[in-house]
Formats: structure tokens, sequence, C-alpha cells
């Protein structure tokens, strides 16, 4: 008796200790991830990154019209996506609730979610690069909304569910029109994780590096023109990064040091706004 | 007096009319609008399908069902088979899991049972800034700083560990250079973790606290409880979430692509190069120049979209399983 207590405590301690491992073991990446990201990145983190433009090999120059690009393509298709996502999360909560349509969608919108990236690009590749002839911003912003409207429908979805219909029921009654209590009652009043989602979008398209190959392709001048092959980040990345050219590599880990921090403050921001949304 | 009495006439209260309410079209408008995104993004899946089926074509045409156990990839001779891209799609995605879903486990036994309460909000985010992290990142940490460690220290040691055994011994042999097929799967096991850790904290949260403290009440340890108790409970949707991090796993590109060495061919050993589908497509689409390379290679895109697509909604299915019992069971 004595002796298998003493065989469960052990059991007991000796899995509890390995989970603790697995826990150290995943934060030691993340920490070791970020620590070699800002050891490499800063050397190279100057103001000359924002000034200067992608140089050709072997000589110095900075990522101004990569991050340029970035930014336009990121933004751009921040506005496709934000609408879409929205009203099409409205549906799933507002009317669709329990229908075919919606099930389907949400369903649909789930697997999307986490579809892989790389052929969302090749599907905008098909469907618009061949048929136009050649790489463009656009065809860039397009593969990425395709990516964050599931981020979207789903944030947007959940927290309209999160209204009481009480609410919903006492601006009614007042003789508001559906869609006026829908704009102005229910989305209103969860503002907050709606915008969270927006920001998670965000921060999930501006990491993506596989859909942007196929799309936005790259450039090496400073380009503002959305229907050219533009510059980005990601693809400059990419692209410095397996070359030889001890220049374009540091370059390479600047790119990256910017990109991840970008993404994490914008994770870190979304947490935060949706905390206080919740708290109101 | 005489000029003020229209005015005040005028501020005599109107018997009420009746005020019609907004018109029924503005309503009628607005519910049309959203059905039509939210059957724009029903219809977003079946685009991608017809829409790269209809772009393989020529490749469907000139391999057939063929194209699946061919094991050559030659734009010169324009003669393309996919398996070796599904190989190692599949091997990586098996190692990943192998590793992956005992870490993710522990990590969410971690935050669930064992973490100080003030810890487990600041933990359970770090966990999910780790899947925050751009992939590519991963892909130059693995190709610069990971790779070489491991083919330094990592394999030499499982070649002496593994190398002599019966069946094992031929996948840990090799020239141990760090990159290949095993840290591709590695990588990816760090990059599922956050994936499958989340899913599964999230759904060891709902067992009810009573079926817990009753078997803490007979004198169950912490590990009893879990094995016996949370598991069973949750026993479908941890599979879900094993299903997510599969497709996850499947589809990630960029790290895979950095380290992985990008060579068609099907080793015995796991130190030797291999490709995945996603790094072939991201390594080779824009050089591709011939349309039947570029078909073969949307082919494959097309195989992966539809594992994955598969695997999602299995991971789907089980997940909504879990959710519709949490209701019946009060």
């Amino acid at each position: 008796m004595n002796n298998l207590y003493r065989r469960r405590l052990f059991v007991n301690r000796f899995n509890l200790v390995a989970s603790l491992g697995t826990m150290a073991f995943g934060m030691t990446f993340l920490i070791w991830i970020l620590a070699i990201l800002f050891y490499r990145g800063f050397e190279t983190l100057s103001p000359s990154l924002f000034t200067q433009m992608t140089p050709p090999p072997g000589s110095a120059g900075g990522l101004a019209n990569a991050i340029f690009g970035s930014v336009v393509i990121v933004g751009a298709a921040t506005f496709i996506s934000t609408p879409i996502g929205i009203l099409a999360g409205i549906y799933l909560a507002e009317y669709g609730k329990s229908g075919w349509i919606a099930r389907a969608t949400r369903f649909i919108n789930d697997i999307l979610l986490s579809a892989p990236s790389i052929v969302i690009g090749l599907f905008i590749y098909t469907v618009y690069v061949a048929r136009v002839q050649h790489f463009s911003g656009w065809a860039g912003s397009f593969a990425l909304a395709l990516i964050a409207i599931p981020v979207v429908v789903r944030t947007t979805e959940n927290m309209l569910q999160l209204v009481p219909s009480s609410l919903r029921e006492a601006a009614v009654a007042l003789g508001a029109p559906m869609w006026k209590v829908i704009l102005m009652v229910t989305l209103k009043a969860v503002r907050g994780g709606v915008i969270t989602g927006i920001l998670l979008a965000v921060a999930r398209m501006s990491g993506e590096t596989a859909p942007l190959l196929f799309t936005a392709l790259n450039n090496q001048f400073w380009s503002t023109d959305m229907s050219k092959p533009m510059a980005n980040l990601p693809v400059a990345i990419f692209q410095f990064a397996l070359s030889p050219f001890q220049e374009w590599q540091d370059l390479a880990w600047a790119g990256a040091l910017l990109i991840t921090l970008t993404v994490l403050v914008i994770n870190i921001l979304a947490r935060s706004v949706f905390k206080q949304a919740s708290v109101r | 007096m005489s000029a003020d009495l229209p005015a005040r006439a005028q501020r005599e209260p109107k018997p009420p009319t009746v005020t019609k309410g907004a018109p029924p079209w503005q309503d009628a408008l607005f519910e049309k609008t959203t059905l039509f995104f939210a059957l724009f993004v029903l219809g977003l899946l079946v685009a991608i399908l017809v829409a790269l089926f209809i772009s393989a074509i020529p490749a469907i045409q000139k391999f057939g069902f063929a194209f699946f156990w061919t094991d050559v990839w030659n734009p010169v001779t324009k003669n393309f088979g996919a398996l070796a891209p599904i190989y190692g799609t599949l091997v990586t995605s098996a190692i990943a899991l192998l590793i992956g879903v005992p870490v993710s486990f522990g990590i969410a036994i971690f935050l669930t049972e064992m973490c100080p309460a003030a810890l487990k909000r600041p933990l359970g985010t770090a966990v999910e800034l780790l899947a925050a992290v751009p992939s590519i990142i991963y892909g130059m940490w693995g190709l610069f700083v990971f790779a070489p460690l491991f083919g330094d220290y990592v394999q030499p040691l499982l070649t002496k560990v593994f190398g002599n055994l019966w069946i094992l011994g031929p996948l840990f042999q090799g020239a141990p250079n760090g990159i290949g097929v095993l840290s591709a799967g590695f990588i990816l096991a760090i990059m599922v973790i956050p994936f499958i850790a989340s899913v599964m904290r999230d759904v060891f949260e709902i067992v009810p606290p009573v079926l817990k403290e009753s078997a803490y009440g007979i004198g169950c340890t912490t590990w009893e409880v879990v094995r016996n108790v949370v598991l069973p409970y949750t026993r479908v949707g941890v599979i879900g979430g094993i299903m997510l991090g599969l497709g996850r796993a499947l589809g990630e590109t960029m790290a895979v692509t950095f380290v992985i060495g990008n060579a068609y061919k099907i080793s015995a050993s796991l130190f030797a190069p291999g490709n995945s589908i996603a790094s072939a497509l991201a390594n080779e689409f824009n050089e591709a120049s011939d349309p039947v390379h570029s078909a073969a290679l949307i082919m494959l895109g097309l195989v992966l979209f539809l594992l994955t697509f598969i695997v999602l909604a299995c991971s789907r299915l089980l997940l909504a399983q879990l959710a519709k019992g949490e209701g019946s069971k009060t």
C-alpha cells in the first residue's frame, strides 16, 4: 500500500515536472528567436534603413521602398477585407444564425482561417495575375485580403453573439429599423472586440510572405503604382536572406526585426484594446 | 396682442400624426448585402477549387493519376511526378506532430492545472506570441542559427544513439549538415505547438470543476485527474486540436522552404534534403516558364489544398462535436 502510494506520487511529480519542462521548452525557443533577431537586426538598424532604397548586390542600402510597399499593400488589403468581413460576420450572427447558409459559411470560414496561404497566392495568380499578364501591388493586396477576411468574420461574429438580446429588443422597441439596430447599437457595443479582430488580421497579413511571392513579387526601386510589381518587406527579406551577399543578409535581419516587432506590438495592442473593451 | 395670436396658435401642439417607420426596403437591402458577403466567403472555397483545377488541366491531361506515384521532377524533359513533394510534406508534418503533440499537451496541462493564477495570462499570451511570429522569421532562424547547431551537435548524437537500430537505423544515418527533412520537421513542430497547445488549453478549461473536484476529493493526484478525468472528457477536442496543427503543418511554406534543402528525391535518411509541396511552389513557381511546368505546380497546390481541407474539416467537425456535447452535459 505504502509502496503504491509512493509510486503514484512519483508518477505525479514526474509528469508535472515534464509538463513544466515542455513549457520551458516552448519559451526557450520564443526567447531564443527574439534574442537572435535583436542581436542580428540591431547591427544594421539605422536611419538609412528608412531613407535608402534596396541596394544592388554587394553594396549598402536601406529598405525604404520595401517598407513603404508593405504598408501600402497591407493598408489596401485592410480596407478591402474589413467591410467584407464585418458584413459577413453580421449575417452569421444576426440574420443567418442557424440556417444552412450560415452554418455552411461558418464551417468554410473556419477552414479558410487555417488554409495554406501559399495556395491563396496561387489562386490570385490564376484568376488575376495570369489574366492581366503582370504582377502587381493590387494582386498582393487581394491575396492578403483573402487571408484577413476569415479572421475578421470570425471575431465579428463571436463578438456580436456576446451582445445580450435585451439590448437589441430595447432598440427595436424604440422603433429603430433592424439595420440601424445592428450598425448603431449592437456593432457599437462590441466595437473594441471588432477592432481587435481587425488588428489581429493586420498582424497576420504583415508577416505573410508566401501569398506575395506570386502576386506582388518585388521591385528594386521606389514604386507607388499599385498596378505594377511592388517592393514589400517579406519578399525582400526572402530574397536577401537566401542570397550569398553579406550586405543583403544584414538587411534581411534588420527587416526581419522590423516585421517581428510590428507584428508583436500589434498583437499586444490588440489584446489590450480587447481587455479594455471587455472591462467597460 | 393681436399680432401675437397667430404665433401662439402655431405653438399649439399638433395632433399626433402616425409617423411611418423607415421604408422596408432599407432593411431588406441591408440584409441582402450581408447575405451577399456571407455567400462571398462561402463561394471563395469553390472558386479556389475551380480556378486551381482549370489551371491544372494541362498537367492532368498529360500525366493523369500517375502524377501521384511518379517520382521524377524534370523541367528539361517536362516530366513531372508529385511523389517526392507529397512524401516530403507528409514526413515533415508527421515529425512535427510527433514532437509537437506531447509538448503541446504538457504546455496545456501546465497552463490549466499547475500555473499560478497570476502567471496564467502572461504565459498564455507568450505561447500565443510564438504563433504570431511570422513564418519567414522561423525560416531565417532555422537556416542561420538552428541548422548549423543541429548539424554539429544533435544529428551526430542521433546517429550514435539510433543509427545502429534494426529498422530505425537508416533514418538517422547520413551526412549531418543540418539542412534536411528532420530539421524542417523540427521547426514545423515549434510552429504548430502554439496552435495545438491553445486548443488543448481551451478544451481542458471546459471540464466542469465539479468533476475534477470529485476526483481530487477521493484522493487522486493531479496527474491522475488529468489522465482519468480531463483527458477522457475532452478527447474529441484534443484530437481536433491535433488535426488543426496538422492542417497548419501541411501548408506551412516559408520556414520549410529555408531549411528543407529543396531536392526532389525520396531518401531513407531523415538527414537528407527533400522537398514539400509548399516549398516546391515557393521555389519554382515564378521560374516556371513552360505551361506544363506551371500546371504541374498548380496541380501540386490543388493537392495541398484538398489535403489540408480534409484535415481541417475533420478538425472542425470534432471540435463542433465537443461543443455540442458540452451543451447537453450539465
